[in-house]
């Protein structure tokens, strides 16, 4: 009976009559179990009934509504309902605490190094990837502020594009070697898988104790949920980075998934639906956790990182992030 | 029906404090609740996590099968009976009041025993006299519980639920077979 996440990429109107969700459009009216939804997430021309957002709010089911070009414009996130005084506080203590808020801040970074270094590593272009990290290591270890562990941040990821670029086929290279505005393929589809990913973890925050808007290595506030920027650090490259360079080169997708616009290259509906069941499939791989001696889907992984997180909070245990075994 | 137990209010800032000491605590008031005392002989630190609020229960589909039944079976009894702190699934009033609990297996015994035993010292404290009975619908069984010579036992029970409760960190978790079936399992050994 688990449940599963529902992508509304057609229009159509999602209302409540008695105690059922439909999702009615001109294909016809179909019922949604909502004791089988998890979350919902919203591409399409979608009107929905206060009617039926009260009933989700009721269920507990997070809506993430996107835009017209595929990117992140908002949640419907209903009251919480798992609250602990105790955690909170702690949380804030390791925002306001200096010491204790660089820490995790490091942390996000390394882990974010760690996954980038796995994938240059599989793709075979990690050349001097490793010698370099160990450097910018030590500068990490040195940052005394949030805005120097965010430029070591930076040039990490820096190097991480320029070699990535080097195992991508021509049609998909990050940094197109033509003067043509910046935005090409790859660009468009890692934003948007961003933005979907983003979403993803915001719903697993949802269900956890953890306040999603306390962050650290992001500044709290400079998004709303700036607990979720600072865990899909660690995801991006474990999860999105992966998909993207296998969707381009394994020619998953065509010149016709993309269309261009005055704003730059974005994916068609077409390219959308491509990209985002391929999206779902990969969250519902499942890898055997060695710490938890079972399977688990990568999706689960998030709410693993966000509990991790709950006990370094507590004190139980230092928090140590994902880096991909699988 | 809802009893609220007259607190008295000087007392009651004791509970907040962080150090647990025997004799200070407020034993003429119990502000625990039965899933704690439950807890308590299932895993104390599902138990710590729990008091704390990080509770898992929603993850649980044994929680969802254990509401189920209990909606199925016992659709027509006094459900969820909210006496101060307790919560009792269901009720029946004959010369004495009967409490009734539904529970899904019997390998929890002791904790589900123990709960239906705080019941009964509660509702003692106010004044009800009781007796208790364990539903166990799977098994076609039940079990009845009484307070008569028990309760040191449950006085003793209340002391270790405050005092694992003012620990600062969880008890260390203790691998069995429960921890499979446990919606905590993830958190404890991730």
């Amino acid at each position: 009976m688990r449940k599963r996440s529902i992508t509304l990429l057609s229009d159509g109107t999602l209302f409540r009559r008695e105690n059922t969700l439909y999702f009615e459009n001109e294909r016809g009216r179909k019922p949604l179990a909502v004791e089988g939804i998890y979350d919902i997430y919203v591409y399409g021309h979608v009107s929905i009934t206060s009617q039926a957002l009260h009933f989700l709010a009721q269920k507990g089911i997070a809506v993430h509504f996107f835009n017209h070009y595929g990117y992140y414009d908002g949640s419907f996130y209903p009251r919480e309902s798992l609250n602990s005084g105790d955690l909170v506080i702690r949380q804030a203590e390791h925002y306001l605490d200096r010491e204790r808020r660089l820490e995790l801040a490091k942390l996000f970074v390394r882990g974010s190094a760690l996954n980038m270094e796995r994938n240059l590593r599989r793709w075979k272009v990690a050349d001097g990837f490793s010698e370099l990290l160990e450097e910018l290591f030590e500068e990490l270890e040195d940052a005394c502020k949030i805005t120097e562990v965010m430029n070591v941040e930076a040039r990490i990821r820096g190097e991480y594009y320029a070699r990535w670029d080097g195992h991508l086929p021509d049609r998909f290279k990050i940094v197109k070697r033509t003067r043509r505005p910046p935005e090409n393929e790859m660009n468009a589809l890692i934003s948007f898988l961003n933005s979907r990913l983003y979403a993803t973890i915001v719903s697993e925050l949802y269900n956890t104790q953890l306040v999603p808007t306390v962050s650290y290595l992001h500044e709290p506030g400079e998004r709303r949920f700036s607990l979720a920027l600072d865990l899909s650090e660690i995801f991006k490259p474990a999860i999105v980075d992966r998909l993207a360079t296998r969707l381009a080169t394994k020619r998953m997708l065509s010149k016709g998934h993309f269309r261009e616009e005055l704003n730059g290259v974005l994916l068609t509906k077409e390219g959308m639906k491509k990209v985002l069941s391929e999206y779902e499939k990969e969250l519902a791989k499942s890898v055997k956790h060695p710490a938890l001696g079972r399977n688990v889907t990568k999706k689960r992984l998030i709410r693993l990182e966000a509990y991790k997180l709950i006990k370094h909070l507590v004190g139980i245990r230092g928090y140590e992030p994902l880096v991909a075994w699988f | 029906m809802n009893y609220t137990p007259n607190y008295n209010s000087s007392n009651h800032k004791i509970r907040y404090t962080n150090e647990y000491n025997p004799a200070t605590y407020p034993l003429d008031e119990l502000l625990i609740t039965g899933t704690e005392i439950n807890y308590l002989f299932i895993c104390p630190t599902k138990l710590w996590y729990f008091a704390k609020g990080i509770t898992m229960e929603q993850e649980s589909e044994w929680v969802d099968l254990g509401r189920f039944l209990h909606e199925q079976r016992y659709a027509n009894e006094e459900k969820e009976v909210q006496v101060g702190r307790i919560k009792i699934d269901f009720i029946r009033r004959g010369d004495v009041i009967e409490i009734h609990e539904v529970k899904l297996g019997r390998s929890m015994e002791k904790a589900h025993e123990m709960q239906a035993l705080y019941y009964l010292y509660y509702l003692k404290r106010l004044g009800i006299k009781a007796k208790a009975v364990l539903h166990y619908p799977k098994l076609n069984e039940t079990k009845e519980v009484t307070l008569d010579g028990r309760e040191n036992e449950i006085k003793a029970a209340i002391e270790d639920v405050e005092r694992i409760k003012s620990l600062p960190v969880p008890p260390k978790p203790v691998k069995s077979k429960k921890c499979l079936k446990c919606a905590y399992y993830e958190l404890c050994w991730i």
